[in-house]
């Protein structure tokens, strides 16, 4: 019996299968991949971070299998592709999915309406330490729409947290065996 | 067995401890990339591990393009081939005058023995795409290290200037647009002659000239070409008009100025190859505390 899935496995009064490890990573890679697409600056902008959402649900679904090193990893990977310092995408994806993992009880017992204002505070707060970071080291400071990122972010959370979900539902057969 | 044991029993260290790890570690980077400087080879790495996703998140677009060129109308096709081969025409005339102007230029030059200006190579690359980072102007193109690409070449497209290679990988390489913070163009006035320096502000359609005299001359409309004195452009390239002109009570001038160059309408540009190596600074090159005695 693993013990570590189970616990984390109960939501909402639902019974979930557990997860398996190339599901995260595979989703993950997406997230990445979505990422990457490029597009016209003002579009980017305003796009999600794919990356520290997908972090976060994982932290807050399954905190104990993923972990803070998966975030950092893909946070070196953003600060590349993103041309940014090296760390900052890492240090605040670590923060998130330290946030993640720290509220993941009380997000998962909340309703999606309260789900979605503890996301947004997660993530206007990792785009803060971001800024922080970029203020610090270089005083570079972003246009208005720097935080527009983080309103979509949140505005995404029921969709990423019902597609997610989908394949670790049950079928209704296995129940009666 | 050890896997399977409550989880109360192999949490390992505990959670803030390994995000005071991750954080330490993240910081350290941060400092040794921001004021060192030492990461570059570690960044060419990851940069190589990420190539093929770039490739691939860049399909749909390339798939969108190509699409909808297959669905261009004919009478558009004709037409677009039409201008083409009047612009060609027109701008074959225009480069045999520059190569008897070349070739004049260079007799003279050899006429009052100043060096010659050589010629630059020139690579074509396509734009992958725009970085998502908010707090610089960069771009990314399809030609590295492979292709000869190095830091400092100048970047144009069929407009003007559009900025330098800042950092080169394996297979990419970024271009600092002018409109980046940190880049600096010495210009010249083509009505005037007036040279200065533009600076980008961080967001795009837009560079200043700082430091400029509030008497020198500059009015709405001149045109501002590169003055290539740095060495890096090549004299004479269009590189942004003057907008507007403020009077102001401090002895400096503010002068904005539009780009010509425009990364969201084209997806190539031209990287120009070295120039020739620039004669040693000689006030560098003295000894700072000792100058030379004269010789007698």
């Amino acid at each position: 019996m693993n013990w570590n899935a189970l616990g984390d496995n109960i939501h909402g009064g639902e019974i979930l299968l557990p997860v398996r490890r190339t599901y995260i990573a595979l989703t993950m890679l997406a997230a990445l991949l979505l990422n990457l697409i490029p597009l016209p600056q003002w579009l980017s902008s305003a796009m999600p971070d794919f990356v520290a959402v997908i972090v976060l649900y994982w932290c807050v679904f399954q905190g104990h299998r993923v972990g803070l090193w998966p975030a950092w990893v893909l946070g070196l990977l953003m600060d590349v592709a993103d041309a940014s310092l090296f760390g900052q995408h890492a240090a605040a994806y670590v923060l998130t999915a330290y946030a993640g993992i720290f509220l993941h009880r009380r997000i998962q017992m909340f309703p999606m309406s309260f789900q979605i204002a503890h996301v947004l505070g997660i993530f206007l707060g990792q785009q803060a330490v971001q800024l922080l970071v970029r203020l610090v080291a270089t005083g570079d400071a972003p246009d208005m729409l720097y935080f527009v990122s983080s309103l979509t972010g949140a505005a995404l959370w029921p969709a990423v947290v019902g597609m997610l979900m989908l394949p670790m539902r049950r079928r209704q057969k296995s129940d009666e065996v | 067995m050890q896997a399977n044991a409550p989880p109360i029993f192999n949490r390992g260290p505990s959670l803030t401890t390994r995000l005071a790890f991750f954080f330490v570690l993240s910081v350290v980077l941060l400092v040794a990339d921001a004021r060192f400087r030492y990461l570059e080879d570690i960044r060419a790495g990851v940069s190589v591990v990420l190539f093929p996703f770039q490739e691939v998140a860049a399909l749909p677009a390339d798939l969108m393009t190509r699409t909808g060129d297959f669905f261009v109308a004919q009478a558009t096709l004709s037409r677009e081939n039409d201008q083409l081969k009047r612009d060609r025409i027109l701008a074959g005339a225009d480069t045999q005058r520059m190569r008897a102007l070349e070739a004049e230029n260079a007799q003279l030059r050899t006429l009052v023995h100043a060096t010659p200006i050589p010629g630059r190579s020139r690579v074509v690359a396509e734009i992958l795409y725009e970085s998502r980072d908010p707090f610089t102007r960069k771009i990314v193109i399809d030609r590295g290290s492979r292709n000869d690409m190095q830091p400092g070449l100048a970047v144009v497209d069929h407009r003007g200037v559009l900025g330098q290679v800042t950092r080169v990988f394996p297979f990419v390489s970024e271009v600092s647009m002018l409109t980046d913070k940190s880049q600096s163009i010495p210009i010249q006035n083509v009505r005037s002659g007036v040279r200065a320096v533009t600076f980008g502000l961080g967001h795009d359609g837009a560079v200043e000239l700082r430091f400029v005299p509030a008497s020198a001359d500059f009015q709405v409309g001149d045109m501002l070409v590169t003055s290539g004195i740095d060495g890096t452009f090549p004299a004479g390239l269009p590189v942004a008009k003057v907008v507007r002109v403020e009077p102001s009570s401090a002895s400096f001038a503010r002068i904005h100025c539009t780009p010509l160059a425009g990364v969201a309408n084209f997806t190539r540009v031209v990287v120009l190859g070295p120039g020739a190596a620039h004669p040693e600074n000689p006030i560098a090159a003295d000894p700072p505390t000792a100058p030379a005695p004269p010789t007698p």
